[in-house]
């Protein structure tokens, strides 16, 4: 992980390596927050801010961490830094802070912040750790846009609030297709994004995977 | 690299402290400008639902302000006797919080929309246009399928005519129950009138499509998709406009008004 070039850092978790198209991390919030563009929005700025933040922290502290409750100092900056996104949005952004309620807070929980402050940030510079943080928010946005461009143009037939095809309720033509709104279709469409970034990228397919392989790899510490 | 047990305690308590000191720092630094927020947004709902306001309007934070502080009365009223209470600051008094509160609340009556306490003390809004009453605006909260929907009702002085509702606050499903918030849907709202003539509140959500307000008064459109919110709604905005919701107020404001 050392010789990593800035380069890389940036480019290769946006498709190579996409934080939830490939390691399938923070799909909890990925589906709560995509029924609109403005929240999917917000909520992609917040996690930038996050994990950029985070990331640099973290790697500024590497070598001060004992190793012995190393987890539990991330997790108090990531906290911290969650908390005051969330009070900064309340103070900007009221309404959409409304709206995104209880998911900034979970952004604690999102497994991608915790995830890079171990994985990276522990290891490398703080500019590099900067730009990777930075970088896996970018990728967790480019998902969550995705989604929520989808699940608002075919289940509310608007972007961004702005109407596109006019539903059938306002006078217009669309039947606004009302699985989009819930949930499962999240699941459905980022189900959707990763077949599409592996169809493109073949090598991101798994090899599949036998008892022997799984134990293999959870003793190396990539199943989380 | 190893660390002395002193070394790791010094370091946990410096990171605890420097996290604390900036999460404390954002949340009081912040305060001001949250409170506001919160207070104008109670006073854009207030006003969208008294009819001076349109959902799509784009109004001025000051402007907001300043048509609140001309044209809407609050006041707080005992909710058991629909006597004005004047001890209680209007401006001051957040009802949500009174009701969980079990010194000043008690235990609500068996309903449907499973309200489990009731606040001592309730809130109404007078909304005054050139000196006299044009509306007074009721907060409504119920049950609907997830969870409590927070509102506001407006009723003309008649006390049977409704002007607006809104739903402020609910955990309804995006596009099938959540159209609650639908200024469309709000808008069959006005003009349907929320009691009978015997004074009894019969104003509800049907299944299907209400006819025009002259034809079928008491009904308003269903929800699509939504039954149990549609009859959450019903549900709640009789309770709050019967006895032991705001009938006493009701009751007292008639007997004064003389409607």
């Amino acid at each position: 992980m050392a010789d990593v070039s800035p380069r890389e850092a940036l480019i290769d978790p946006l498709f190579n390596n996409n934080p939830i198209a490939l390691q399938v991390l923070g799909i909890c919030s990925a589906l709560a927050v995509t029924t609109k563009m403005e929240t999917a929005f917000v909520m992609s700025l917040a996690v930038i801010a996050v994990t950029t933040l985070s990331n640099t922290v973290i790697s500024m502290l590497r070598h001060h961490i004992p190793s012995s409750i190393r987890i539990i100092v991330q997790l108090t900056v990531i906290a911290s830094l969650v908390i005051i996104t969330d009070q900064v949005l309340k103070a900007f952004v009221y309404d959409i802070a409304q709206q995104l309620s209880v998911f900034v807070g979970l952004i604690i929980t999102n497994c991608i912040v915790m995830g890079r402050a171990e994985a990276f940030a522990m290891q490398n510079d703080p500019k590099l750790s900067a730009i990777d943080g930075f970088a896996n928010g970018v990728g967790y946005s480019i998902v969550l846009m995705a989604g929520a461009f989808f699940r608002e143009l075919l289940g509310s037939g608007s972007l961004f609030g702005i109407t596109i095809l006019t539903p059938v309720s306002q006078g217009g033509w669309y039947v606004p297709n009302g699985l989009m709104l819930l949930a499962p279709a999240a699941f459905f469409l980022i189900g959707c994004f990763i077949w599409a970034v592996r169809a493109w990228k073949p090598e991101q397919i798994e090899e599949e995977l036998h008892v022997g392989a799984l134990l293999e790899l959870s003793n190396e510490g990539h199943l989380r | 690299m190893q660390h002395s047990t002193g070394y790791i305690v010094g370091f946990a308590a410096a990171i605890c402290l420097v996290a604390s000191l900036f999460v404390a720092g954002s949340a009081v630094g912040l305060k001001d400008r949250q409170d506001a927020n919160k207070l104008l947004d109670l006073q854009k709902k207030v006003l969208t639902v008294s009819g001076l306001m349109t959902a799509g309007d784009d109004l001025e934070t000051e402007e907001i302000s300043a048509l609140y502080q001309s044209s809407i009365r609050p006041k707080t009223i005992d909710l058991k006797t629909g006597e004005l209470n004047a001890d209680i600051d209007p401006s001051a008094f957040d009802q949500r919080a009174a009701s969980l509160d079990e010194a000043l609340s008690f235990v609500a009556p068996e309903n449907l929309s499973k309200i489990r306490r009731l606040p001592n003390n309730a809130l109404v809004f007078d909304v005054m246009e050139k000196g006299e009453l044009k509306a007074f605006i009721l907060p409504i909260e119920g049950y609907g399928l997830w969870g409590t929907l927070y509102g506001y009702l407006a009723l003309a002085p008649d006390a049977r005519t409704v002007v607006g509702i809104t739903f402020y606050e609910h955990g309804e499903t995006p596009g099938l129950g959540g159209e609650v918030d639908n200024p469309r849907w709000k808008a069959l709202w006005p003009g349907r009138l929320a009691f009978n003539e015997r004074g009894k509140p019969v104003i509800g959500v049907k299944k299907g499509v209400a006819g025009p307000v002259a034809e079928d008064p008491y009904n308003v459109d269903g929800l699509s998709g939504a039954t149990i919110t549609s009859r959450g709604v019903t549900n709640l905005v009789r309770f709050w406009l019967g006895e032991d919701g705001f009938g006493p107020y009701l009751a007292s404001y008639r007997a004064q008004a003389g409607v």
